[in-house]
């Protein structure tokens, strides 16, 4: 614990930054049933009414509360985006462990699987698989996540491909230990800094892509509240010097900043990097 | 080498630098004093840490990132370098005081041809026109006998052999005639026979133009035919410091002749054969491959109780992989492997568990052989475990027992991580996971060669411990023949994957012997100053070709 | 062989053959259609015969094969099929969208190639001063930003609030070149941010690799001048990795259109796609994603390929 705290008091102003920016994310997205003043889909009042008086932040293009939806977009964008991300290291991190601890014609096989799905551009196979199979909330967390897998993958891979070089993994064969044993107590621990700053970054990347399918409108359907979405559906008031479309894409753009400090100083302390 | 006239060419006093980790910045030299005359050759000599190549680089005003000098100074022919005009520094750089560095092939630029980068130097600081730049370079590379000097300059680094590119890189050192040349460790990454010519060459040139050098190395044998003063450097402060001959004849500091003692080791009970007994293992006519490549060529010896048998080669001679193939994890294309005559599956995967226990391995990096994650309890604790059955308190009470036996105290270590013990302690934990097995033969692969003199020493006394008491069998890998004069009972020399010559110790050492075990036997240093010169006068007696063993 | 030669052909060969299998798995993502596409064309009223004869008609009741390499051959001589929401034929649709697609993507790598090179040299020269300190914040955040925030950041101060640029990238047949560039800027601009600071990351973190180098070491201490060394020594070995990361850049360039295009309203292939998707007009979109897969699969084969060549390891073997 000490040692944390003592890591925590060394981290630069932007990963303190990060840190709590993400915290009162969570914070809101967790009490948002509490903080909101209105429901969700609840209509209030008239369309696009301005800010202050009931509505702090106005209403959107259907007479809903500005505010209290983005609260909600808070617990369901966000939610949505850790869930994915984890179906896709599950997944990818699973199957990258296994090929680099196996080897032969398993990993040889998944590699290849992996380079051609990785050989098209993730929005276009997104958005190919979207039409064949329905823009619904399902389909699309399952799609993101397999596509998103196949980078997971990649870097498991190589992380452990690093790992399973090392003589104490040579020893655990040598002892006799099963396969299961070396993944889970040589390997995995070993791997687990760098996968955890992926993490950061693959959420962050999934955050983004569903943030612009549903700006596109095929990502997280009505009337669920969601910021990609909440842009796109009062974009109009952009040409009329109004900035409140820009706030829910500003605390998506926040809440990408903030991990991607918090992932860029882990990354730095962990490389060793002295410069 | 001649006696130095008196002239002061390099004048270094109370020398501070400090290094940045963690945020801070730590002292890691303290205070060096240090006069190089005109011509002469002074040996910086130490063990990791003790800031010889800082100080080295140092001599030429210069820091690495990350280093920065915090006092002192630095006089080249009177004039300052700690902080000095970085053009004045850059124009002294190259021309006055050149650099050669340990490792050649990274140091050569992989985009530009040879003679490029060796002309650079004098070209770049207008001492010489092109076309007699390169005419010296092809001169310079006759001189430092590089095989076919008029072409080999144009040819790419990666193009070049290892040993050929360290004397090029002194050749391109010698093109502006500096009166310092800096050797950082030039011969540490090569093997023995090649050695012997790049320290041949190194020596040459510097006689011939008079060079005065600072010649850095771990290798006191080394150092003793280069220098003619020799600075002894511990965690950035100077030991002792005295002409080579009575630095070698006498030395006064106590870690200085800890030094000195190191080669001095000898097994304690030598083994004695018996003609009934029955081989711990035996490998019969072993070839292996790595996919079409073979690399293992009809492969016999054997390994009895309390012997030690030694695999000697050069690197790429196939030693290591002959351990792979008696673990099973490279499965022998032909021949097989008996464990106490019985025959052994080829794959590790398909022997019982009982005969994997009786077969340990100690690895050359203790670093990468001890999970950084696991503590010592769990490292020393999953063998019991495993093969024994331990757990509970019988099993922690058996971790302490083998902590005590290779002399680390229980209480302090058994909870701690790999990364909170010194080189020398983690090796100590692979040697007791090894013995937790409750093994018959450990397979020792350059146990000793990333370990520190002392500290090496420290292990093989173990070792040989271990040994007597538990009546273990093992097979030694290494290329350090000191190590194997030290230990071994039996001697097997291999090269390109083929044993060239195997029997007991003595005979081995003893002429004559194959041509090949003679150059390997011939070129390991000895702490003679004269006895790189007496072995160059001895081949070219026996007409020796100088590019014997160069070949790659 | 010159294995330089070899392993060029090699991945050239390489690429067809990852050309060829994303065909076949656009193609097969279509097959997997729950029902057919006959079905999906009449609606769920229509009568059974209707269908058998229209599947008929469309060849569907040929086996896959046949029809995939019916649709390969006709794609290969430019027929692209027909689009079931408006029966227009799709490779008149693409034609103009396609290279005012390119012409969107082209002009943002003009503005931020160049730029990004030249901040990602000068930082990792002045690596950790204040200057590369505030380009890391800064282009970390723009790297965070979603890209239709950029767009309306721009529209808002440069459109709206200064009046500069039209908010709708309104382009025909007859637009002039200069207008088109003009019309085009403010899209080109939101790509240019999110681009520029990649590529700009990858770059310094490509030559601060490289400075590490021990020859670069060496050259100091042969009292190489700086100029010399940046310019003789790193630059040759950086080769490599920049076009590496140029190319690279220019593939994410061509897809990261599409978010951009809608915002902007701009006639590209971007936005031809996402209608499609909600439309569910599936030949446009198998064409669409064709276009997009090939285009990127060339580029990344392109990087590959120059960095290749550039090794001069490969370029002088042994």
């Amino acid at each position: 614990m000490l040692n944390i705290w003592k890591e925590l008091k060394k981290a630069p102003m932007t990963a303190w930054f990060g840190m709590i920016v993400i915290a009162i994310y969570i914070f809101v997205s967790i009490f948002a049933g509490v903080l909101a003043p209105f429901g969700e889909t609840e209509v209030v009042g008239y369309e696009y009414e301005p800010w202050g008086g009931d509505y702090l932040l106005g209403t959107d293009n259907l007479g809903r509360d500005m505010f209290s939806r983005l609260l909600y977009g808070a617990q369901n964008t966000v939610a949505i985006a850790i869930v994915t991300t984890f179906l896709a290291f599950f997944l990818g991190g699973f199957l990258g462990l296994l090929a680099a601890s196996l080897g032969g014609f398993l990993d040889q096989f998944l590699s290849r699987v992996m380079d051609v799905l990785m050989a098209i551009p993730q929005l276009i196979f997104a958005l190919l698989l979207l039409t064949i199979f329905g823009t619904n909330l399902i389909n699309m967390v399952l799609v993101i996540a397999v596509l998103d897998s196949t980078r997971v993958f990649r870097l498991a891979r190589a992380v452990a491909m690093n790992i399973v070089v090392m003589d104490y993994v040579e020893v655990a064969k040598l002892r006799g230990e099963g396969l299961w044993y070396q993944i889970r107590h040589e390997v995995l621990p070993n791997a687990m800094a760098p996968l955890v700053a992926e993490f950061g970054l693959r959420f962050c990347f999934v955050f983004l892509f569903i943030a612009a399918l549903s700006f596109l409108g095929l990502g997280i359907q009505p009337p669920t509240a969601d910021w990609g979405s909440m842009v796109r559906d009062n974009a109009t008031l952009i040409t009329f010097g109004d900035i409140t479309p820009l706030l829910p894409a500003a605390a998506i753009a926040l809440l990408t900043v903030a991990v991607n400090f918090v992932v860029d100083w882990m990354l730095h302390r962990s490389s060793g990097l002295k410069e | 080498m001649s006696q130095s006239n008196q002239e002061v060419l390099l004048e270094v006093k109370g020398l501070r630098i400090e290094g940045r980790s963690d945020d801070q910045w730590n002292e890691i030299v303290h205070g060096i004093d240090l006069t190089l005359h005109k011509g002469e050759v002074l040996g910086l000599i130490g063990e990791s840490g003790a800031g010889k190549s800082t100080i080295g680089l140092a001599a030429m005003g210069f820091t690495r990132d990350g280093c920065r000098i915090s006092g002192g100074s630095v006089k080249y022919e009177g004039e300052e370098l700690v902080n000095g005009d970085p053009d004045a520094l850059r124009k002294l750089r190259g021309s006055s005081i050149a650099y050669v560095a340990q490792s050649a092939a990274a140091s050569f630029n992989p985009a530009h041809k040879l003679i490029e980068q060796t002309i650079e130097t004098p070209l770049q600081h207008n001492v010489m026109s092109r076309s007699d730049a390169e005419r010296d370079a092809v001169a310079l590379y006759t001189r430092i006998r590089l095989p076919n000097p008029d072409e080999i300059g144009f040819r790419y680094p990666h193009q070049v052999s290892g040993g050929q590119l360290q004397r090029a890189m002194t050749a391109m050192a010698m093109t502006c005639r500096p009166n310092l040349i800096v050797f950082d460790e030039p011969t540490t990454a090569l093997d023995v026979t090649t050695q012997i010519e790049v320290l041949a060459a190194i020596r040459d040139a510097v006689e011939q133009f008079n060079t005065a050098a600072i010649y850095i190395t771990h290798d006191l044998a080394v150092v003793a035919q280069m220098a003619d003063r020799i600075m002894v450097l511990r965690y950035g402060n100077l030991v002792e410091e005295s002409d080579t001959r009575t630095m070698l004849g006498a030395p006064r500091e106590d870690y200085t002749k800890s030094l000195w003692a190191v080669r001095s080791f000898q097994k304690a009970e030598p083994f004695v054969h018996k003609e009934e007994m029955t081989p711990i293992i035996e490998i019969k006519n072993v070839d292996a491959a790595y996919g079409d490549v073979p690399v293992l060529f009809d492969v016999s010896f054997k390994v009895f109780e309390k012997q030690t048998v030694a695999v000697v080669g050069e690197s790429g001679s196939g030693k290591s992989t002959t351990a792979r193939c008696i673990t099973g994890l490279l499965p022998p294309s032909k021949g097989e492997v008996f464990y106490r005559g019985e025959k052994l599956a080829a794959a590790t995967k398909s022997r019982p568990r009982d005969q994997l226990r009786h077969m340990q391995m100690i690895y050359q990096m203790p670093d990468t052989a001890l999970n950084p994650k696991s503590r010592i309890r769990d490292i020393i604790g999953r063998p019991l475990t495993f093969y024994l059955g331990m757990t509970g308190a019988k099993k922690t009470e058996r971790i302490r027992a083998l902590l005590d036996e290779i002399e680390l105290e229980p209480d302090q270590f058994i909870d701690r991580l790999p990364s909170e013990l010194s080189g020398g302690q983690k090796q100590r934990i692979c040697i007791a996971r090894a013995m937790a097995a409750e093994p018959s033969l450990i397979i020792c692969d350059e146990v000793t060669s990333a370990l520190d003199q002392l500290v090496a020493e420290g292990i093989l006394r173990l070792l040989d411990r271990l040994q007597r008491e538990f009546g273990l069998a093992y097979m030694f890998i290494t290329h350090d023949l000191a190590t194997v004069r030290a230990i071994a009972d039996e001697v097997v020399v291999m090269k390109q994957g083929k044993v060239v010559e195997s029997g007991e110790k003595n005979s081995i050492f003893q002429p004559p012997h194959d041509p090949y075990t003679d150059l390997l036997l011939s070129s390991v240093p000895e702490m003679d100053p004269d006895w790189l010169t007496q072995l160059l006068a001895d081949r070219a007696a026996k007409g020796m070709a100088f590019e014997q063993s160069s070949g790659n | 062989m010159h294995p330089i030669l070899k392993m060029t052909l090699q991945r050239l060969g390489l690429g067809l053959v990852t050309l060829f299998v994303v065909s076949v798995i656009i193609f097969a993502a279509v097959e997997m259609l729950p029902g057919d596409l006959a079905q999906e064309i009449l609606g769920q009223s229509a009568t059974p015969e209707t269908v058998a004869a229209f599947r008929r008609q469309l060849g569907l009741d040929l086996p896959w094969y046949t029809r995939y390499f019916d649709w390969l051959g006709n794609i290969l001589t430019g027929d692209l099929g027909r689009s079931l929401a408006s029966n227009r034929e799709i490779s008149e649709l693409i034609g103009t969208r396609l290279s005012n697609t390119l012409f969107l993507a082209g002009l943002a790598a003009v503005i931020s190639v160049p730029l990004a090179l030249t901040l990602g040299i000068l930082a990792a020269l002045y690596r950790n001063s204040i200057f590369d300190r505030m380009v890391n914040v800064f282009t970390l955040s723009a790297i965070s930003f979603p890209e239709f925030f950029v767009a309306y950041i721009l529209i808002l101060f440069l459109s709206v609030n200064a009046g500069w640029f039209p908010s709708i990238s309104n382009i025909g047949a007859d637009t002039g070149f200069f207008d088109q560039v003009y019309r085009t800027l403010l899209p080109a601009l939101t790509l240019t941010a999110v681009v520029t600071a990649h590529m700009m990351r990858m770059t310094r973190a490509a030559i601060i690799n490289l400075l590490a180098s021990p020859y670069i070491e060496m050259a100091r201490l042969k009292g190489i001048p700086a100029r010399r060394i940046i310019v003789h020594h790193a630059v040759p070995n950086a080769l490599a990795p920049i076009i590496n990361v140029v190319a690279l850049n220019l593939a994410y360039l061509v897809v990261g259109v599409v978010v951009v295009e809608v915002v902007f309203v701009y006639p590209g292939l971007g936005q031809l796609l996402v209608d499609s998707v909600a439309k569910r007009d599936i030949t446009v979109v198998q064409a669409c994603s064709l276009v997009f897969a090939a285009t990127y699969i060339l580029l990344n084969l392109t990087a590959d390929v120059l960095s290749i060549v550039s090794n001069p390891r490969l370029l002088h073997p042994r």
